[in-house]
């Protein structure tokens, strides 16, 4: 059971008080196996969200907990994927995906039916993200998208109940892109962790979240959450469809008003005028 | 690796056609350019033996007295000689004795205590400004305080080359732990590693090329410490053989001495290379 409760959470950077905090007052549940996206203009704290429910980020009010257990710290049943270079470099794939398995944590009790059902579940998790014929590669020799697939395997190998994935597809080409939100569509149907996922990227959120969660910025808080009207098993067509456009425009319609992007507006106003006026 | 094109393309001009086809292949001289192994070859053997037949050709001339600058080929007399009679393997041997023992010395602390440095921030402030300001006195500048306190024996020697490289050593290896990817250590906590873990199997093991790097970098620093420390407090050694060859005016050994103490060198160089790439098979494959 993986229920996150997040009550009055607020952070604040440092002891500086004349800046807004980082995250103020944010109250959100996360039902167990709920796959929640995180998204927002910069600076609106999704990343410390995220971090403060890793336990790599402490908060300074309020509270939140996972499975009834307040969280304190980073712990084996959060696993979290990053943007990049998390993965580690001088081992091959396979020995990156079982690297939990030499941790404490995963060696106290165990027995040899351990060890063999561990070894499946690598294998498992190889076929599962299309790896295996580069399970003896070592990382620097994948493609960006084949590393953000190792490093999804190696989180999912300790069983953890829930998956935090920190902008994980932030730097693929779209293509690739695309076939990643299936995958991890796909893990998440499978393997039914809660996932929580943080993007910058509005149809993404859409496409892959059962609720989008939208933030603003100075000070971070949940400005709304959006309940995504499609079917469980989404496909790439959904994209099209009115209801996902109209969702889609909504929200970036709230990140522009939010994002003090108003200053952009003037300059994109100032260009606009120069061209006409040329 | 540039290609020669197959195919001639026919062109217009005649004239064009020199200039067109130089630019179907980069050029070695444009920024930054790939050039193919062979050509590094080439370079490397002209970059090393041309100041070499410049001396050759500066001393075949009356134009220098040969006692300020020796030929080449004297200087390898000179070497063959003390090789067969002089006793140059007891000479250079007690020099790579003493330093390997003031190198590894040296490495053995620096390497525990720059990985503290680098992985514990309360360490980092009560170690590195101490670091950083003994590491700015010359080390030359203790070769009186060392010879009082050791007499000119071998730990006078190897206290020399220790205190040239161990202060470097330990702010380099720091910075080398320092250098290791936040995620790859936040990836290990989230996966429920603890502290002991995460120095044992991320940072150290993230941080070890460029650690290695490190050791090859000071093992040249230790060189140049021997030398200084040989020259002034030793009766043994090449840097002593230098001083005395200095004295009788024989400045065939001094250049001998100096080439041997640059092909040691070199040598050393080389093998720890050769270790990197052995150890380290994942920084030299790319797919």
């Amino acid at each position: 059971m993986a229920k996150v409760i997040i009550e009055k959470l607020g952070k604040r950077f440092g002891v500086v008080t004349s800046t807004p905090p980082a995250l103020q007052d944010v109250d959100l549940a996360i039902e167990d196996g709920e796959f929640v996206t995180l998204v927002g203009a910069s600076g609106c704290g999704k990343s410390t969200l995220l971090r403060i429910l890793a336990g790599l980020e402490t908060h300074s009010a309020g509270q939140v907990s996972c499975a009834g257990r307040p969280i304190t710290g980073p712990g084996a049943d959060r696993a979290m994927v990053f943007q990049h270079y998390s993965l580690y470099p001088w081992l091959n794939v396979m020995d990156n995906i079982k690297f939990s398995r030499r941790l404490k944590v995963n060696r106290e009790e165990i027995t040899s039916a351990d060890v063999e059902a561990a070894s499946g579940r690598a294998d498992a998790l190889l076929d599962l993200i299309g790896l295996a014929k580069v399970a003896g590669a070592y990382p620097n020799q994948l493609s960006g998208g084949m590393q953000q697939r190792a490093a999804i395997a190696r989180a999912l190998m300790g069983r953890p109940a829930m998956l935090l994935m920190d902008e994980p597809f932030g730097a693929l080409d779209a293509q690739t892109r695309e076939v990643m939100h299936d995958l991890i569509l796909h893990i998440h149907r499978v393997e039914k962790p809660t996932i929580v996922f943080v993007t910058h990227d509005v149809e993404e959120a859409i496409y892959l979240g059962q609720r989008v969660v939208l933030m603003q910025p100075r000070p971070g808080r949940i400005h709304s959450i959006y309940p995504v009207p499609l079917p469980a098993q989404r496909t790439q067509d959904m994209k099209h469809g009115a209801e996902f456009r109209a969702l889609r425009h909504e929200i970036l319609a709230r990140i522009r008003e939010s994002a003090g992007v108003n200053t952009d507006q003037d300059l994109l106003d100032r260009l606009n005028l120069a061209a006409t006026t040329q | 690796m540039p290609t020669l094109p197959l195919v001639r393309v026919p062109l217009l001009e005649p004239e064009v056609s020199d200039t067109q086809t130089a630019r179907s292949r980069q050029s070695i001289w444009a920024i930054a350019a790939p050039i193919s192994r062979r050509q590094y070859w080439l370079f490397a053997v002209i970059g090393l033996l041309a100041p070499l037949v410049a001396w050759a050709l500066l001393t075949a001339t009356d134009w220098v007295d040969p006692i300020f600058l020796p030929g080449p080929l004297q200087v390898l007399q000179r070497f063959r000689d003390w090789l067969l009679d002089d006793g140059l393997i007891g000479d250079a041997g007690i020099s790579v004795y003493r330093v390997g023992a003031g190198f590894v010395l040296s490495a053995v602390l620096a390497l525990p205590i720059g990985l503290l440095i680098g992985a514990y921030r309360p360490i980092e402030a009560l170690l590195e400004p101490l670091t950083d300001f003994i590491r700015y006195m010359p080390a030359v500048a203790f070769i009186p305080l060392v010879m009082l306190w050791f007499g000119i024996g071998e730990s006078a020697k190897i206290s020399i080359i220790f205190i040239g490289t161990f202060f470097q050593m330990v702010l380099m290896v720091a910075e080398n732990v320092r250098g290791v990817p936040r995620a790859q250590i936040e990836a290990a906590q989230t996966m429920g590693a603890d502290r002991g873990e995460i120095i044992r199997l991320v940072l150290l093991q993230s941080a070890k090329p460029a650690i290695l790097d490190t050791l090859r970098i000071t093992m040249g620093w230790a060189w140049t410490y021997l030398v200084v420390a040989e020259l002034v407090a030793a009766n043994s050694g090449l840097g002593y053989a230098i001083l005395k060859a200095q004295r009788f005016l024989k400045t065939d050994i001094i250049f001998a001495g100096i080439v041997l103490i640059g092909v040691i060198g070199l040598l050393m160089d080389q093998a720890f290379r050769w270790l990197h790439r052995r150890s380290f098979p994942w920084m030299h494959t790319k797919g």
